[in-house]
Parts: C-alpha cells; sequence; structure tokens
C-alpha cells in the first residue's frame, strides 16, 4: 500500500516537475488565440467594433469578452471564420455596430482643404499626407476606408468614394448552372 | 524523326475542322479608318502612354513604354493621329473597359524609321531591353513578355528550345499558315533565340495533322546552318500546351511551381519566333499579327491584322450570316466569349470563331455529378477535376488548393467528357480568382496593420522623448537654482523650496517678456497687404468657427 502510495507521489511530482519546467522552456509569447483572430481582422482600424481598432478587439474575443459578431467590414464571411476558428455556431452581424459598405477610400476635395491635419492625426494607419496649410491628399493604396478622417475635417472636404470595379479587379463569377429537374 | 516520343496522360479527341480556314493564302486585312490599341495587352505592368491627344505618330511609333521588367511597349499599327487615351471596351469577357490610344488613321501607313538590330554584337541585356521596347509578347495565348522569356537564368545556359506549332485547339490554324508560308523566317527568329538562351538542341513539335507545315518547316530546317528537329507528334488535343508539348518531345515534366529553364528548357510559340525574326531582322515592333477567323462565315481564313483593328470588320470580311449566336476570341475549348465585337484584335487574337446554333447547339442542361471520374481520365494535368470541382462549388478553397486547382491549365477537356455538361472550367476559374483576391486582401490587411503598429509606436516614442526632454528641462533648472540662491536660502528647506524658487524665476520671466516691445512686422505696411491680412483674419475666424464643433465633440471624447 505504501509503496503505491509512493510510486503514485513519485510519478506526480516527476510529471510536474516535467511540465513546469517545459512552461517556462516553451513559454509562447504574446497571445497566440489573439494573433489568429487579428489574422482574420480585415484590419480597417476603424472602431465601430468599440475597440479602438482590431488588434484590441481580437485580445477581447480571445478572452470571451467580445462577441464574434462586431465587426462590420469584415461582414458575414469575417463572422463565419472567426466562429470556424473558435469552433462555435456563426451568427448574423450585430446591427447596432453598423451595417457592411462596398469597399472604399477616402478623397480629399483638394480645392477645399485648408490645411488644417486634423485628419492627418486622426488616421490610424498614417494614409494621408501634408502639412500645415498645406493641401493634403490620401495614398489610396493605404487607406482601409475606415471613415475616421470624416468627423475631424472642419471644412467637409473629404467624401468616401466606393471601389469602382476595373480589369485588374474583376472577378469570376460563381457560375449558375440550371440543373436539369428529372421527373 | 527517329526521335523517341513520350505521351502525357488524359487528352481528347475534339473534331479538328481545321480544313475549314487552313487552305487560303493570308490575306492582309486592310487599314481601319480607326485603331484603338489598349495598354494592358500582355502579361504584367501596363504599358505607360508616351503621346498625347492631337500627336500625330507613325506606323511602328511606340506610343506607350514598357513599365517595369515584366511589361512591354506598344506601338501605333498605323500612322495617324491621336484621338483619346482613355477607357474603351477592350476583348474581356467582363465587357469592363480599359485604358486604350485611339488612332484616327491617315491612309498613308507611312512608318517611322527603322533598322535590323545587329543582335550577334549586342550584350543580351541589351538585346532583351530592346525587344521589350518593340513590344514583342508570346502570341501562343499567354502574352508573356518575350524578352523577359528569353532569359536563361543564372546558368547563362538553356540547352533544349522548344518551338511550339502544336496548335491543337479545334478549329484555329493561324500558326499551320504561318508555318506553310514564313518557315524560313521563323526559323530565323530560331536562330536568335539560340543565341540569347545558349541552346544547342532544337525541337519543333508540330501535330501531324498539319503535313504542309511539316514539310515546309522540314525543308526550311535543311537550309539552316545549324541542326533543327522538326517532329511530328500525334494529334491529340492538348498536346500544345506548353507541359504537353514538353513532356511529349523531351519526356520531362515541369515539377509544379518551377519555372520551365529550371529544367533546362524553354518553349516559345511559332508566332512569337516570326515576331522576334520580324523585330530583329527588320527592326519592326510587334504591330499585327495573324487572325482566323471562322466558323459561322461565308470565307473562313487566315488574316494579317494590324493591332487595334476592330472585330466586327474581320468578321465582315469573312463574310458574315445569319444566325449568329456569339462570337468567341479563342478556340471552341478555352475562348473566351466576346461582349461586343466593337472590340480590338489584341497581340493575344489568335482566332475569332463565330457560332451559330448548328456548329455549336446550346449545351443540354447539366446534371449533379456521378462521380464517374471521366474527367480525371481526361486531365492532362493528371488532377481530380470531380474533386476539384467539390471544393470550388462550395467555396472551400483551400482544399482546391491542396488538389493542385493551380496546376489546371484550363484546357476544357474535363469539361468536354463530362457526362453531366458541368461547365467545371467555369468553377475553377472562378476559384482561381477568389484565391487571388482574398490574397490581395490578406496583402492589404498585413500592410494595414503593420502602418497601424507603426503609428502606435511613434506615438508613443514621441511621447516619451517629450516627456524626457520635459524633464531633463526641470531638472537642469532645478539644479541652476540649487547652485544660485544656497547661501540665501537656509538649508534642508528641500524640494518644496525649490519648486517655488522655480515657480518665481518663471513668473518673473514672463513679467519681464511682456514689458518688452514685441517686436512686429505689421507696423508700417501698405494698404493692400493691411487689406489681405484682414481678409486672411477673416477668413480665419469663419475656419475657426466651422470647426469649433467637431473639435469640441472630439474634446469630449478624450
Ligand atoms: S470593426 Fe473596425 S476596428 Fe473593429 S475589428 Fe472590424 S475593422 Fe477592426
Ligand atoms: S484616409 Fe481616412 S478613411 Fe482612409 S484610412 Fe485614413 S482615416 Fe481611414
Ligand atoms: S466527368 Fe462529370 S460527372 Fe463524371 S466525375 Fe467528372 S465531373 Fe463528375
Ligand atoms: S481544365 Fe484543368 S482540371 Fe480540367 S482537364 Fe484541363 S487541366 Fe484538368
Amino acid at each position: 500500500m505504501l509503496a503505491a502510495i509512493l510510486v503514485m507521489v513519485g510519478i506526480a511530482v516527476v510529471t510536474g516537475l516535467i511540465l513546469g519546467w517545459s512552461a517556462i522552456r516553451f513559454k509562447v509569447e504574446g497571445n497566440p488565440l489573439a494573433e489568429k483572430i487579428d489574422a482574420i481582422l480585415p484590419q480597417t482600424q476603424c472602431g465601430q467594433c468599440g475597440f479602438p481598432g482590431c488588434r484590441p478587439y481580437a485580445e477581447a474575443i480571445a478572452k470571451g469578452e467580445a462577441d464574434i459578431n462586431q465587426c462590420p467590414p469584415g461582414g458575414e464571411e469575417g463572422v463565419k471564420k472567426l466562429a470556424d476558428l473558435l469552433g462555435i455556431e456563426p451568427k448574423s452581424l450585430d446591427e447596432t455596430h453598423g451595417a457592411t459598405k462596398p469597399k472604399s477610400v477616402a478623397f480629399i476635395d483638394e480645392q477645399t482643404c485648408i490645411g488644417c491635419t486634423l485628419c492627418i492625426q486622426a488616421c490610424p494607419v498614417d494614409a494621408i499626407s501634408g502639412a500645415a496649410k498645406q493641401m493634403h491628399t490620401i495614398i489610396a493604396a493605404e487607406c482601409t476606408g475606415c471613415e475616421l478622417c470624416l468627423p475631424p475635417c472642419p471644412v467637409d472636404c473629404i467624401s468616401m468614394v466606393p471601389i469602382a470595379e476595373d480589369l485588374p479587379h474583376w472577378k469570376w463569377k460563381h457560375p449558375v448552372i440550371e440543373l436539369k429537374r428529372i421527373a | 524523326m527517329s526521335r523517341e516520343l513520350h505521351t502525357f496522360k488524359g487528352g481528347v479527341h475534339p473534331p479538328e475542322h481545321k480544313t475549314e480556314s487552313n487552305g487560303h493564302p493570308i490575306h492582309a486585312a486592310p487599314l481601319p479608318r480607326k485603331l484603338v490599341i489598349p495598354l494592358r495587352q500582355h502579361i504584367g505592368n501596363p504599358a505607360k502612354p508616351v503621346v498625347e491627344v492631337g500627336d500625330h505618330v507613325k506606323k511602328g511609333q511606340m506610343i506607350a513604354a514598357a513599365d517595369g521588367a515584366i511589361s512591354v511597349a506598344v506601338h501605333a499599327s498605323s500612322s495617324g493621329t491621336v484621338t483619346a487615351i482613355d477607357l474603351q471596351p477592350v476583348p474581356h469577357i467582363s465587357g469592363l473597359p480599359d485604358l486604350c490610344i485611339t488612332i484616327e488613321t491617315d491612309g498613308r501607313d507611312e512608318w517611322i524609321a527603322h533598322a535590323p538590330l545587329d543582335y550577334r554584337t549586342m550584350a543580351p541585356a541589351d538585346l532583351r531591353m530592346k525587344l521589350r521596347d518593340l513590344g514583342l509578347a508570346g502570341l501562343g495565348g499567354a502574352v508573356f513578355p518575350t524578352g523577359a522569356k528569353l532569359n536563361p537564368g543564372p546558368t547563362q545556359h538553356c540547352p533544349t528550345l522548344i518551338i511550339n506549332g502544336g496548335e491543337c485547339e479545334p478549329w484555329i490554324t493561324c500558326d499551320d499558315v504561318l508555318m506553310r508560308h514564313h518557315a524560313d523566317e521563323i526559323l530565323q527568329g530560331v536562330a536568335v533565340m539560340r543565341h540569347l538562351m545558349g541552346s544547342t538542341e532544337i525541337l519543333v513539335g508540330i501535330e501531324d495533322n498539319k503535313p504542309e507545315a511539316i514539310a515546309a518547316m522540314q525543308a526550311a530546317a535543311d537550309r539552316l546552318d545549324f541542326a533543327v528537329e522538326v517532329i511530328a507528334v500525334p494529334t491529340l488535343y492538348p498536346s500544345g500546351g506548353a507541359k504537353q508539348i514538353t513532356e511529349i518531345l523531351t519526356g520531362k515534366q515541369v515539377p509544379s511551381g518551377k519555372r520551365s529553364t529550371d529544367v533546362g528548357l524553354q518553349v516559345f510559340n511559332v508566332g512569337t519566333t516570326y515576331a522576334l525574326a520580324r523585330a530583329v531582322h527588320h527592326g519592326e515592333p510587334l504591330i499585327s499579327r495573324l487572325v482566323t477567323v471562322t466558323g459561322h462565315v461565308l470565307r473562313p481564313q487566315n488574316f494579317e491584322v494590324l493591332i487595334g483593328t476592330p472585330m466586327h470588320m474581320l468578321i465582315t470580311l469573312a463574310g458574315d450570316r445569319d444566325g449568329t449566336t456569339g462570337v468567341l476570341m479563342g478556340g471552341p475549348m478555352m475562348g473566351m466569349p466576346m461582349p461586343n465585337l466593337d472590340v480590338p484584335v489584341v497581340k493575344a487574337t489568335n482566332c475569332l470563331l463565330v457560332k451559330s446554333r448548328e456548329l455549336f447547339p446550346p449545351l443540354p442542361k447539366a446534371l449533379p455529378c456521378i462521380r464517374c471520374t471521366r474527367c480525371a481520365d481526361a486531365c492532362p494535368a493528371e488532377l481530380q477535376p470531380q474533386e476539384l470541382f467539390r471544393f470550388s462549388k462550395v467555396g472551400d478553397f483551400g482544399r482546391a488548393q491542396e488538389y493542385h486547382l493551380f496546376d489546371c491549365i484550363e484546357c476544357g477537356c474535363c469539361s468536354y467528357v463530362c457526362p453531366s455538361h458541368i461547365p467545371l472550367v467555369d468553377f475553377y476559374r472562378y476559384a482561381k480568382s477568389e484565391i487571388w483576391a482574398h490574397e490581395k486582401d490578406k496583402r492589404a490587411s498585413d500592410l494595414a496593420r503593420e502602418r497601424h503598429e507603426f503609428r502606435q509606436f511613434r506615438q508613443e516614442r514621441e511621447k516619451k522623448e517629450k516627456a524626457e526632454k520635459l524633464a531633463a528641462k526641470a531638472q537642469a533648472k532645478r539644479a541652476e537654482l540649487a547652485a544660485e540662491p544656497a547661501a540665501g536660502a537656509p538649508p534642508g528647506s528641500g524640494d518644496a523650496d525649490a519648486r517655488k524658487a522655480l515657480i518665481a524665476a518663471a513668473l518673473a520671466r514672463a513679467q519681464a517678456r511682456k514689458t518688452e516691445v514685441a517686436p512686429k512686422n505689421t507696423d508700417n505696411l501698405s494698404p493692400d497687404t493691411q487689406h489681405e491680412i484682414e481678409e486672411i483674419e477673416a477668413r480665419r475666424a469663419k475656419i475657426r468657427e466651422l470647426a469649433r464643433k467637431p473639435l469640441e465633440s472630439k474634446e469630449n471624447n478624450t
């Protein structure tokens, strides 16, 4: 009896040591789940989810503090991917956070711009170039379409322009095949 | 022809329909009144316009320059005036417009000065650049810049050169008649390729349903001072595919994701080789090509067509008939339906196939896949088309890629044999373009993440630097004060006293500044300047007024 207890205790101690050691040795920096969630989020950095950017939202989801359907730019497809990743049932997008809009980029009417730099300070990805009292312009390739530059503009010279479909962006549509009815 | 030939797996035997168009001599299509020349005719970056509206251009003049290494220039196909540089419909299934240069021709067809290239004395890199500037791109279908393809890679040596005269797709005969009538020039182009690639073995593969072309090429080869092997390959679609002809002639397979130069060979279409000969031996840019016009027309034949000629003109020339149900650019297996016939002939246009109900009866409606695997037996890329179809249909692109979706050459053999008449290739094209779009989105979001993180890092750093600067300043001041009034202040009064002294000193400084007369540049101004200043001030006030609201709300938030 005593021998059996000793053996069990011995095994417990040894495994405990191994586990303890590997926890230190193989420690993962950061939060791997949050990383994976962040990789799915669209990185628009618009804050519509109620967090100051995609990364904080990803961390909140990872901690179970936020639902997966709060990101309008990600759309239903994004929710589905998150649900797949987390192994939970997908749900429809939470309307209170906004609706999914067609992808757009901001455009500054350069005649009206007064060079106040307020939009530069608002842009989460530094996609606006300009200096005080100089006309500003948007680097379209870097703009995520987050719309954060719209409210601060004192002269309302920024508008969102949907990205038109052109040849380089054209995609094959899902083929519609009519199935023959077999009576 | 003692060479031992290999076979590729799969393939189909669709009706050939070559004789309709291959027996006639080549006619030059007349000069159209208006040429519309797209700037994106090749793989890679579109060319950049170098002319302006209103400019007069000569035949062969460069009108748009290559942009980067994988790109080629575009040239005026005839002399005339540039009337527009704008979006025009182009031969693409979507019907979307693209940037084109429109030339109103003057009828004189006047050449710009051009001279042969002395390719033997030119540095290979210069020659490749020159070919890029002469607009040379593959005419077999992929339109890959020829100059870039004529690079043997780091080894500077590509032992085998394959000249592809397979032309396996039904109805199309432009390569066939080109070989019949211009065999010598094709082989002159081969000489240039051989020079650039350092090749020792040259194989010309031609399907055995083109005996005249084989004879003409053989005769031309016999007149050369270097060895060229002309080889008849069994007629089997798609033996003219680059990978398939390579396998037939050499038995080598190019591994998935590798380039053909990695296994020591390169494949060129006969049309490309001919264009190269025109470029090198005559200095002519690529401004025309052979186009087969066939199918439901009165006189199916091949035309020598200037790039930019509207397609409807060719069909009228060949004699249009009632009952046309559409036009394909390319053949029946891989061709693309054209949204309208005002679109121009481009470097990729090898054939216009006019359809009718009799020649191309509408496909019966599709049935569900019965998993008979006939498609897999026919697939020359050794894929599992039924599985690719299953995954593409439900959007499981990851699995489709695991099943090597990107090795699919879209040859259409699978759709051709499918007893359920499923348009399988459409699904693969859809899946591929979805995957490309996802990859593009992924790159964009990675960029946004990186820039956002950098911005946060920068803001953090700026905050820290500011704080450090302030701290250092305060420290210095304190030290200064501590040294100065050390005699006056009772020892041990400590920090509080030091701070008091600091504030007193600052106050004194502010006082002193107030009493000083501030220098002004607004005294003694001319009335004009004064007026201007007032205007600016008024504008500022207005802006401040406008700015207040959003600003206040923002301040409340933070
Ligand atoms: S709502 Fe905006 S900030 Fe939030 S995760 Fe989506 S894109 Fe990122
Ligand atoms: S430019 Fe405007 S819309 Fe575009 S990313 Fe910056 S803040 Fe967002
Ligand atoms: S040939 Fe058609 S029906 Fe047969 S397995 Fe392939 S896709 Fe399915
Ligand atoms: S289209 Fe693709 S999948 Fe179908 S037979 Fe050709 S290579 Fe195979």
